[in-house]
């Protein structure tokens, strides 16, 4: 058999076991994780405290690391400098017509404001927080929002008994049920509507990009 | 969206100026010689048919001619604090087919660009599987790996929109959208080879950039279709997509499609990151509020013509316009110019495929009158894409994301064009 019959039998042999025959044996790809590299990179966080580091930080130490490294940003009471998120505040005004979405007001698991700052914040220096300083920055952040006293300290042992108190504000999308006349029959094509009229118009509110100009937020 | 007070005066002519021709000029068309006259056009010889052009590779890659400047992503200064955590938009209006290129995909970054060396990129497998693995780039692309044409939509397009029209172009109430054709390996492959525990219900996908993103998506959606691309439209991801490795999750918002992946951990339950509390969940009017709302529904815009790019002249025109559903494909699109009192339904030109953008037109004749443009998408589940006024009723107006309503364009007699809402 010439060398091209040869390879051309293999790749018709390689062909026949098909994509699914191969998989189930796997690829052989890849090696195994060393612990180390897993603990380098698996930092997350769930509300069932799973992933919480060993440490602990105070209200304290808390609001001292705070002013330094995130009120520049997010204000000395949590209020947001310029357009920077607000942290505080909020309270009782998720039905409000301008809604105030904070840690206190809105946010449901307290491992998401630990695993979200352990992560990312300071912006642009992002994983420079030891977990005590993040264990710190949290306690000051329940503090800033009312939720614990001045003298209380966070810890991986006490964190999952704080509760937030929009917890319970959350449920799982329920669209295919709440909009369910959205599967409408067929839609009207004639004579839908007695009249039209314009209502609104974006050229009111002039706020469409151009240089040097300033608009309203936008979350 | 709050606080309208601080708004600064008018902005026709800028509006004018955006839309990159003067009105006077409507009608007309700004080179056409006078009637009767011999064309300059023809009649004189042009540099371009004299003089030698470039020589091959002295554009070693190509870019889009002098002439297309103006078509790029733009973004809106006052939405957010700083451009590295922000969104720029797809000029859409500058577009046909259903393939956004690469350089006008719109981008939204968390922590800027990442620039990351492929050669330094790993992609972890960790949590509930039998063996924790280590891919590198050369590993990933082993293994088989598929095609597929996907639209992306960040769950905030059209997100200004829900107080009443606020916007004067297609580019921003809906430029948050792409549609590209991934090269990737199927994720189903990728948790295989590491073997799934029988507990393994999401998956958690983190981004390798200074906000190292995360969001949980369940295991089912992750075996079914999720794919881990390593290119777009045929090239190599581009860094504000995620080079050298995201991940695409066909229908889904935006924000789950982690960009720069350098690991998936997989788990038993969802780890209720940032990104799916205090963000893309959706307020309704009792101060509850929906979350994990992944599907992104049907939805369609007309995107010519539109406000940066009016109708310039009567007689034959062409309306164009995309629609998509992250529930499937598109079944119908009906178009109506009478802002939704009649309706006919569009013409559908190029691929249909699911949870892609669907390209539509109709052709119509144009005599001057005013027109309010509007388009209506249809799935194949028989969703029909609602009015404005109709989300606003079950979802109130403070939920910012997942706006599908029905947009009006109203274009006026000297073919202007403008976001407007109607009753």
């Amino acid at each position: 058999m010439s060398r091209f019959l040869k390879i051309c039998a293999v790749a018709g042999a390689l062909t026949l076991l098909g994509g699914h025959a191969v998989q189930a044996k796997g690829f052989g790809l890849g090696r195994e994780a060393l612990p180390e590299e897993i603990a380098a990179w698996d930092i997350d966080v769930r509300p069932d405290g799973q992933g919480l580091p060993e440490g602990k930080g105070s209200v304290k130490e808390g609001e001292e690391i705070y002013l330094e490294r995130c009120a520049s940003c997010h204000g000395e009471f949590g209020e947001g400098a310029g357009r920077w998120p607000v942290l505080a505040g909020g309270d009782g005004s998720l039905k409000s017509e301008h809604p105030e979405k904070t840690i206190g007001s809105f946010w449901p698991y307290l491992s998401t404001v630990f695993d979200y700052v352990h992560r990312a914040m300071p912006f642009g220096n992002a994983q420079s927080l030891t977990p005590d300083e993040t264990y710190a920055i949290v306690a000051f952040l329940l503090n800033m929002n009312n939720l614990v006293k001045e003298d209380f300290v966070l810890s991986r042992e006490n964190f999952t008994s704080v509760k937030l108190p929009n917890q319970g504000g959350f449920y799982m999308d329920d669209r295919e049920t709440a909009e369910k006349h959205f599967w409408s029959k067929e839609p009207c094509m004639k004579n839908c509507k007695p009249k039209v009229e314009v209502v609104g118009r974006a050229r009111v509110l002039d706020v469409t990009p151009e240089d040097n100009k300033k608009g309203p937020r936008v979350d | 969206m709050n606080e309208k007070t601080t708004l600064p005066g008018a902005g026709r002519r800028r509006f004018l100026q955006a839309a990159g021709l003067t009105l006077a000029a409507a009608g007309a068309g700004l080179t056409q010689a006078r009637a009767g006259q011999p064309d300059p056009a023809i009649t004189e010889v042009q540099d371009w048919a004299r003089y030698l052009g470039d020589g091959v590779a002295v554009r070693a890659y190509g870019k889009p001619s002098e002439f297309e400047k103006h078509v790029i992503r733009r973004d809106v200064e006052w939405l957010t604090a700083s451009r590295e955590s922000s969104v720029s938009f797809t000029p859409l209006h500058e577009l046909d087919g259903i393939i956004t290129p690469n350089g006008l995909c719109f981008e939204r970054h968390h922590a800027g660009i990442a620039e990351i060396d492929p050669s330094k990129h790993r992609l972890m497998v960790n949590g509930l599987v039998q063996k924790p693995l280590v891919f590198t780039m050369d590993d990933i692309r082993r293994f088989p790996r598929e095609n597929r044409v996907y639209f992306l939509e960040c769950a905030a397009n059209s997100g200004m929109e829900w107080r009443g029209a606020q916007l004067n172009g297609c580019q921003f109430t809906h430029g948050m959208i792409h549609n590209v054709m991934y090269t990737g390996v199927p994720l189903k492959y990728i948790l295989e080879e590491a073997g799934l525990k029988t507990n393994a219900k999401w998956i958690m996908p983190e981004g390798a950039d200074a906000s190292a993103m995360t969001r949980s998506i369940p295991i089912e959606k992750a075996m079914q279709d999720c794919l881990i691309a390593f290119a777009m439209n045929g090239e190599a991801l581009r860094p504000e997509q995620g080079y050298p490795l995201r991940i695409v999750v066909p229908g889904w918002e935006g924000n789950m499609w982690v960009k720069w992946l350098r690991r998936i951990e997989v788990g038993d339950e969802p780890w209720h990151t940032r990104e799916e509390t205090s963000k893309y969940t959706d307020l309704l009017t009792d101060g509850r509020s929906r979350r994990f709302t992944w599907i992104m529904d049907a939805k369609s815009v007309v995107t010519n013509p539109s406000p940066q790019a009016p109708l310039k002249f009567k007689g034959h025109n062409v309306i164009s316009g995309l629609a998509w559903s992250g529930r499937g494909t598109i079944k119908r699109v009906d178009v109506s110019l009478d802002g939704g009192r009649n309706w006919t339904t569009a013409r559908i030109d190029g691929p249909v495929l699911p949870m892609s953008a669907t390209r539509f037109y109709l052709d119509f004749e144009w005599r001057g009158e005013e027109l309010m443009i509007q388009s209506r998408a249809m799935d194949e589940t028989g969703y029909v894409q609602p009015t404005k006024d109709e989300l606003r009723k079950v979802r109130g107006v403070n939920s910012i994301y997942h706006n599908n309503g029905i947009q009006t364009w109203l274009v006026r007699a000297n073919g202007e064009t403008e976001n407007v809402e109607v009753s």
